[in-house]
């Protein structure tokens, strides 16, 4: 079983950091696959640095692992040293637990976390050794799968995967593996994938593109249709109910390299209702379902006693609105000065006071930087996007984190929003100002870091109707900024490239036409694309003219409300009125507090799945009014779970 | 404060993982052991671990070395430091292909860096003829001097290395687990100044071979007429090692 090592490793001597091809990572697992068993090859199409930590690829591995239908391995993609010394060796792509080849498994599953991964994917599925398009595959071919957030639109990769999972993967996997194995059970026959496609697409979440005719109208799409009966004319996404039944990862691996988030992560929720209209996991992973405090301690004591790391991350979408916040943080903090010091990082920090107070008691153990992402410059521009800092929501934020001793901070940002003035652009800079004249109060070398990047419109999100901003226009906004701030003593600016920012936006709300754009991009030697070094956006702009694409129509040009959009026969549970509505309440300026505090819009995603948010608060958290509603209390249809409940 | 020295291999597929990482490993598994390890004062307390000579990416070893350093403790039990209980005690906290062979408590003294004078190494070459080797080796040996250039502040210099080597010899098979060519030699290369590097020797002698395998097997703490290991590996703990493995 192990025919790839003896041969690989005659090769890693030859490239840079050859640590990321062994496995060996505390929690890896070593199947011994039984005939009938199924085979998952999970995949991050990135390099291992940043998949291993993937939180939704472990969960699934240990799951996988664990059925007694399936065994799972990890794959990771190979920097481009290793994979041209593939190619000449003829060796395909492998498995980093036990080094076996792709062929070995029945199921290659990509996790999509970033649309500019995509020529990445490709790459992988080509070393595999398995046919680049679906049509090519035969019966007894890996089947190819894809989860995670980018397969809200997966029509650009429609050529190239079976399936796509729609949602939350925990529960949908072991179905998924039972239809693979019934398939295999009934002996495969030559032109019977289409069978296998079939079943897939009975299983509710799953969406197989080849068996959906997409009909044109123009440049616009007219209607995507299912081809047979018993195939959904819209797929619903998967949400798990209660992530009290998945206390997953129970054996977060260790690397034994450098990787990036290297610490123990525990995921205290699942979903936001912020409702921040330009954040597309905001709105797809809906409604709002916290992990039992109980919970959450045991996976945090029982981590940190496994792994051996003296860092824990508390992960969601904003930690610091998770009703347990403030115990779960101080217990940790605490529990660990009798043993050994543990310090505990929030990665998404909400703007206000009290979730400086927090963070100013994580800090004892080691205190890095502090990071806050009020997105936009003006009061105005965050009703826009619904992100409600009030400015003294930030004020009294940067004040209380001087105060408790930190000396910089780091503040995020878009550019190129709806609706964004000159004055709003420039408003990032006058915040920075503030933050390092209020900082200076408290020491002298207080200072600030400003990350621009440029805003991409996402599907199902209220701003994918909006024509994302020029190259241009997106490098005339960040020399406003830059000539602003040329002089702001203690401000240092940082951008994203915005011809990255354009690459992302063509494929963000593509449709099928771009599968061709996408593979002349990597064949012609375009992956990494997420890697500054590798990023040419003169490949994409190529492949787009070569064929026939326009740059404008896809990335652009404002949508109208009567257009189908190319994902419209999928769906994150969201009504498409609701979304159009928020479209418009952004363009007028107009705020949307938080459905977990306040009456219910009906976007659709508790409604129409028959779930409800679980927040084991009634009232918002304290310190900041940031959208909670604070001001008009009302009752909220909130399912109670006292703290401490839970296994 | 007590200071323990261990000794390790690194071998397999870890061999990949640079000496930071292997460090990491080795912080982890400290913090996990239990063991009332002394950390460093100050804004961000590591513990108190001091490493040998650094092993290069990708080479493998069978003695490598780690000293550390434990609080004593007035009002709780010392915890047993017996080797038979440590070694048993890292085996599940450290990656397979780093195992512990032995362990015990040493005076202070010379770092580990300071007073190892020499190293035994094992070389796999593939890619090159046994004779061509042999012949090599010979040449080498017979030689009153080597003259190897080196790139200093963008100025070449010349050194000679023949001192560095002090036992040379074509074998056959290197013995390493896992894929190997049949063509390998055993050295004994002292560290002290000018140095000679294992690849530098490999240039020497066969410039067209690659050295898939290379193997610290030994570190040597040389003395008047006698030389010995910074901690030799007693029986049992050899016997447990087989058995793990």
């Amino acid at each position: 079983m192990d025919e790839i090592w003896p041969r690989l490793e005659r090769l890693l001597p030859r490239v840079q950091k050859p640590a990321r091809y062994i496995g060996c990572e505390d929690g890896a697992q070593a199947p011994e696959p039984q005939p009938e068993q199924v085979g998952w090859l999970l995949v991050y199409p990135d390099t291992y640095e940043v998949g291993l930590p993937n939180q939704g690829l472990q969960i699934l591995y240990e799951i996988l692992n664990e059925h007694p239908l399936s065994w799972a391995e990890r794959g990771y993609a190979p920097w481009s040293d290793l994979d041209q010394l593939m190619r000449q060796e003829g060796l395909p792509f492998f498995s980093v637990d036990t080094h076996r080849p792709a062929s070995a498994f029945d199921i290659m599953a990509f996790n999509l976390s970033a649309e500019l991964t995509y020529t990445n994917l490709l790459n992988c599925i080509d070393l595999a050794g398995i046919p680049l398009r679906t049509a090519h595959r035969s019966a007894d071919t890996p089947l190819v799968l894809a989860g995670g957030h980018c397969t809200y639109n997966p029509e650009p990769l429609a050529d190239f995967l079976d399936a796509v999972v729609l949602g939350d993967g925990e529960e949908v996997i072991a179905e998924i593996t039972a239809v693979v194995h019934d398939f295999r059970s009934a002996g495969r026959t030559g032109g019977s994938r289409v069978d296998l496609h079939r079943a897939l697409a009975a299983v509710p979440g799953v969406y197989v593109p080849s068996l959906y005719d997409v009909e044109w109208d123009g440049p616009a799409v007219r209607s995507v249709t299912p081809r047979y009966p018993g195939v959904p004319e819209r797929v619903e996404k998967r949400t798990v109910a209660d992530l009290a039944d998945w206390p997953y990862p129970r054996r977060q691996l260790v690397p034994v390299t450098e990787v990036v988030h290297d610490r123990l992560n525990v995921e205290v929720f699942r979903g936001c209702t912020r409702g921040c209209r330009f954040c597309q996991a905001g709105m797809i992973t809906r409604p709002v379902r916290e992990r039992p405090v109980q919970q959450v301690r045991q996976m945090i004591a029982d981590g940190l006693e496994r792994t051996g790391y003296d860092e824990v991350a508390l992960t969601s979408l904003s930690s610091a609105d998770y009703s347990g916040i403030a115990e779960v943080v101080s217990e940790t903090v605490r529990s660990a000065s009798s043993g050994r010091p543990v310090s505990v990082s929030l990665p998404s920090l909400r703007v206000d006071a009290f979730t400086v107070g927090v963070a100013a008691e994580i800090g004892r153990a080691r205190r890095t930087g502090l990071t806050f992402a009020p997105e936009a410059g003006t009061w105005r521009m965050r009703q826009v996007i619904n992100k409600l800092i009030s400015d003294e929501d930030f004020d009294g934020a940067v004040e209380s984190a001087y105060a408790s001793g930190w000396r910089r901070m780091k503040l995020y940002f878009l550019t190129g929003l709806p609706s964004e003035t000159d004055e709003d652009t420039l408003g990032i800079a006058e915040m920075a100002r503030r933050a390092v004249s209020i900082g200076r109060r408290h020491t002298k070398g207080a200072s600030v870091t400003v990350s621009v990047g440029g805003f991409v419109p996402k599907p199902f999100t209220p701003f994918q109707w909006f024509g994302q901003n020029t190259v241009a226009e997106l490098q005339r906004k960040i020399g406003l900024l830059r000539d602003d701030l040329r002089r702001a003593g203690g401000v240092q600016l940082k951008w994203h490239d915005p011809k990255a920012t354009l690459a992302e936006g063509i494929v963000s709300r593509g449709d099928r036409r771009l599968g061709a754009v996408i593979e002349d991009v990597w064949r012609n030697g375009g992956v990494f694309q997420e890697w500054s070094e590798c990023f040419d956006i003169d490949r994409w702009t190529a492949a787009m003219e070569r064929h026939g694409l326009s740059i404008d129509w896809y990335a652009h040009r404002h949508r109208t409300e009567d257009e189908v959009l190319p994902w419209e026969h999928l769906s994150a549970g969201l009504h498409k009125d609701f979304l159009w509505q928020d479209w418009r309440d952004a363009l007028d300026a107009v705020g949307l507090e938080d459905c977990r505090w306040t009456p219910c819009y009906d976007c659709g995603a508790c409604t129409g799945y028959g779930i409800e948010h679980i927040v084991a608060s009634a009232v918002p958290p304290a310190g900041g009014s940031q959208g909670t509603g604070m001001s008009r209390p009302v009752a909220v249809p909130v399912r109670l779970v006292p703290s401490g409940a839970g296994a | 404060m007590t200071r323990l020295r261990v000794r390790y291999t690194k071998l397999g597929k870890i061999r990949f993982i640079g000496h930071r990482d292997l460090a990491r490993v080795w912080e982890r598994a400290l913090r996990r052991s239990g063991l009332p390890i002394a950390s460093t004062e100050g804004f961000s307390p590591r513990p108190k671990m001091h490493f040998g000579l650094a092993l290069s990416t990708g080479f493998e070893s069978l003695g490598e070395y780690l000293d550390v350093d434990l609080i004593d403790s007035t009002d709780a039990p010392q915890p047993s430091y017996a080797e038979e209980v440590l070694i048993a005690r890292f085996a599940p906290l450290l990656p397979a292909g780093v195992a512990v062979q032995a362990v015990a408590v040493i005076e202070r003294g010379k770092s580990l860096q300071a007073a190892v004078t020499a190293c035994s190494w094992v070389i796999d070459l593939d890619g090159v003829a046994p004779t061509a080797v042999g012949g090599a080796v010979d040449r080498f040996l017979a030689a009153d001097e080597v003259i190897l250039e080196r790139v200093r502040d963008d100025q070449v210099v010349e050194v000679d290395v023949r001192a560095c080597v002090e036992e040379l010899e074509l074998i056959g098979a290197c013995g390493l687990p896992g894929w190997e060519s049949g063509t390998s030699i055993r050295l004994d290369l002292g560290t002290a100044s000018p140095g000679l590097k294992v690849m530098e020797l490999i240039g020497l002698l066969a410039p067209e071979a690659t050295a898939h395998r290379v193997c610290r097997t030994h570190q040597w703490i040389e003395g008047a007429g006698s030389r010995q290991e910074p901690l030799a590996v007693t029986t049992a703990s050899a016997l447990a090692e087989r058995q793990a493995s």
